[in-house]
């Protein structure tokens, strides 16, 4: 059975919305996702039924909402086929689940001269928590080139490798080329020199199934924002070998086993990551968002989304003077392109007014901006409530703005 | 013709057109019509920081007032820079120290001063305004 879209729309309420009295085509769906009501009602409820700190109670209500969460974790667990529940952290965003890479497997990992891998289409993201241990260790880091295409050189990458090299950092999926990159074979490479592989999946883990195990990738970071979920909320995946011998983040309640002036020993994983109270009615939250990609079909999502995609690719060739940037042959979901020598701000600005939220500009990604010479792109991003005919009035609209620009 | 007139007059022209599409149109033509920065004024000292696009302002004292040249490489900001000159080149440090910009809201492009939309109009006025300062001190 195919997907009912106008039902599907009608469950996230911004998709309702006007934008200076026109109907509002959302395409900035890699910057973050809508959510549908069922997160938003699931986060509601968590205030105004059981909110009660997790895993520091023994009344009811406590225990409700211990439970809630714990239950997210096994969910989350099951959604990317960890081994087991205990290798989710939960943190506040890919941001900070690499910062928390960065923190502590820095400590772990690391000493002077120590070699971490990254690439040149790379978010800000997974490259400045590197930047920061550069400064604080006096690490080195490599970076795997791209080349015209928007694909990652794997013959460069290989020859990257000395006996320093201690950690592999990559995305899955570009935030601005959409380029899916072959992580399998990445990670076998690292593997091969005995290095592990963190993998970004902030642009992935909502359009492809993830299976860890089968990726045998040692960490996998994800945003539960861009995933239908709420914002701040994200998770870690780490093997358990590794989470094990890290070294805690942050240190405050939770994390600890006991806590004296004398010496402190401190919880196992996941715990001993968690500092603080969580955002648990956000992690509960995403477990509605789980909740409801599966109730839609994952597979039945992602193929939608992909046709879209493709009809993108296919009905944007016609805007004149447009050219794309990233050409990956195994890319989905996000288009950047260019009109003619027209600045992406002054397209974005026109497509603001006709009703369009697109993102212009270097999308946390200088580097890669730089690699292809140009101030930034426009960037459609798509998602599975988006329509044909949206791409359709993108189109027409983007051929009105080429005749004001050109 | 003093600032607020020409305010005034910008006002006026912008009230023709109830399309954001028309308004963009005529800022876009007015980008096109900025007379050209001279090349030798195009330097990073000159650019404006904060800016999704590039702006660069030049502005020299002649006979007591201050002549202003910009550039952009986005074209509907070089047609607020454009604005931007109409109203403020030509008039005395003083006279642009104690002027409010109120046109800028009445002709609907208030959101491009929000600082959040990063191109850059709020840096653009605050470096106009320094440069008048700059000016007035020198002078004394």
């Amino acid at each position: 059975m195919g997907l009912n879209i106008q039902e599907i729309r009608s469950d996230f309420p911004v998709l309702a919305e006007k934008v200076y009295g026109k109907p509002l085509v959302y395409f900035d769906n890699a910057a973050t996702t809508q959510k549908p009501v069922s997160v938003i009602q699931a986060e509601a409820d968590v205030y105004n039924h059981y909110n009660s700190n997790v895993h520091r109670g023994v009344h009811h209500l406590s225990n409700v909402c211990t439970q809630a969460f714990e239950d997210v974790r096994k969910k989350v667990a099951s959604f990317i086929h960890a081994a087991s529940s205990d290798e989710i952290i939960f943190t506040k965003g890919t941001t900070d689940s690499v910062n928390l890479l960065a923190g502590s497997l820095g400590d772990t990992l690391f000493s002077v001269g120590d070699e971490v891998i990254l690439s040149e289409m790379e978010h800000h993201s997974n490259i400045v928590p590197w930047q920061l241990l550069q400064k604080r260790k006096g690490i080195e880091i490599k970076v795997i080139p791209v080349t015209d295409e928007g694909e990652l050189d794997l013959d460069a990458f290989e020859k990257l490798f000395s006996a320093k090299t201690k950690l592999v950092s990559v995305t899955h999926i570009s935030n601005v080329l959409g380029t899916i990159n072959p992580i399998e074979k990445i990670i076998e490479t690292a593997h091969k020199h005995g290095v592990p592989v963190v993998i970004d999946g902030a642009q992935a883990v909502h359009h492809l199934p993830i299976d860890v195990q089968k990726l045998d990738c040692d960490f996998y970071v994800f945003s539960g924002h861009k995933m239908y979920g709420p914002t701040g909320v994200g998770v870690l995946y780490g093997k358990r070998k590794w989470l094990e011998i890290m070294e805690p983040y942050q240190g405050g309640g939770e994390m600890i086993d006991k806590v004296s002036f004398s010496g402190t020993t401190f919880n196992d994983i996941p715990y001993k990551f968690e500092a603080g109270t969580p955002n648990f009615a956000g992690v509960i939250a995403l477990g509605a968002a789980i909740d409801y990609l599966q109730e839609k079909g994952l597979s039945k999502l992602w193929e939608y989304e992909h046709s879209l995609f493709e009809y993108a690719v296919e009905k944007l060739k016609t805007v004149p003077n447009i050219h794309f940037i990233g050409k990956a042959k195994a890319r989905t979901s996000v288009i950047s392109f260019l009109i003619g020598t027209a600045h992406p701000f002054d397209v974005g600005t026109l497509l603001d007014k006709l009703g369009f939220a697109l993102r212009t500009g270097h999308h946390c990604a200088q580097p890669l901006m730089d690699r292809f010479g140009i101030p930034g792109t426009v960037r459609a991003s798509f998602a599975f409530y988006n329509t044909k005919e949206e791409i359709d009035r993108l189109v027409q609209a983007l051929g009105q703005i080429e005749g004001m620009l050109g | 013709m003093t600032i607020n007139e020409k305010q005034d007059q910008i006002i006026e022209e912008f009230s023709a057109f109830d399309d954001w599409m028309d308004k963009y149109s005529f800022l876009i033509e007015l980008g096109n019509e900025l007379n050209v920065l001279e090349e030798q004024h195009r330097t990073d000292q000159n650019l404006i920081d904060g800016c999704q696009s590039k702006v660069w302002l030049h502005a020299e004292l002649k006979d007591g007032k201050i002549e202003i040249q910009g550039d952009s490489d986005a074209i509907i900001v070089k047609g607020i820079v454009a604005l931007l000159l109409r109203v403020l080149s030509g008039h005395t440090p003083d006279e642009i120290l104690n002027t409010e910009l109120y046109f800028i809201d009445k002709i609907g492009l208030k959101e491009h001063l929000s600082p959040t939309r990063s191109n850059g109009l709020v840096a653009m006025v605050k470096q106009i305004r320094a440069y008048a300062l700059a000016f007035k001190v020198k002078q004394g």
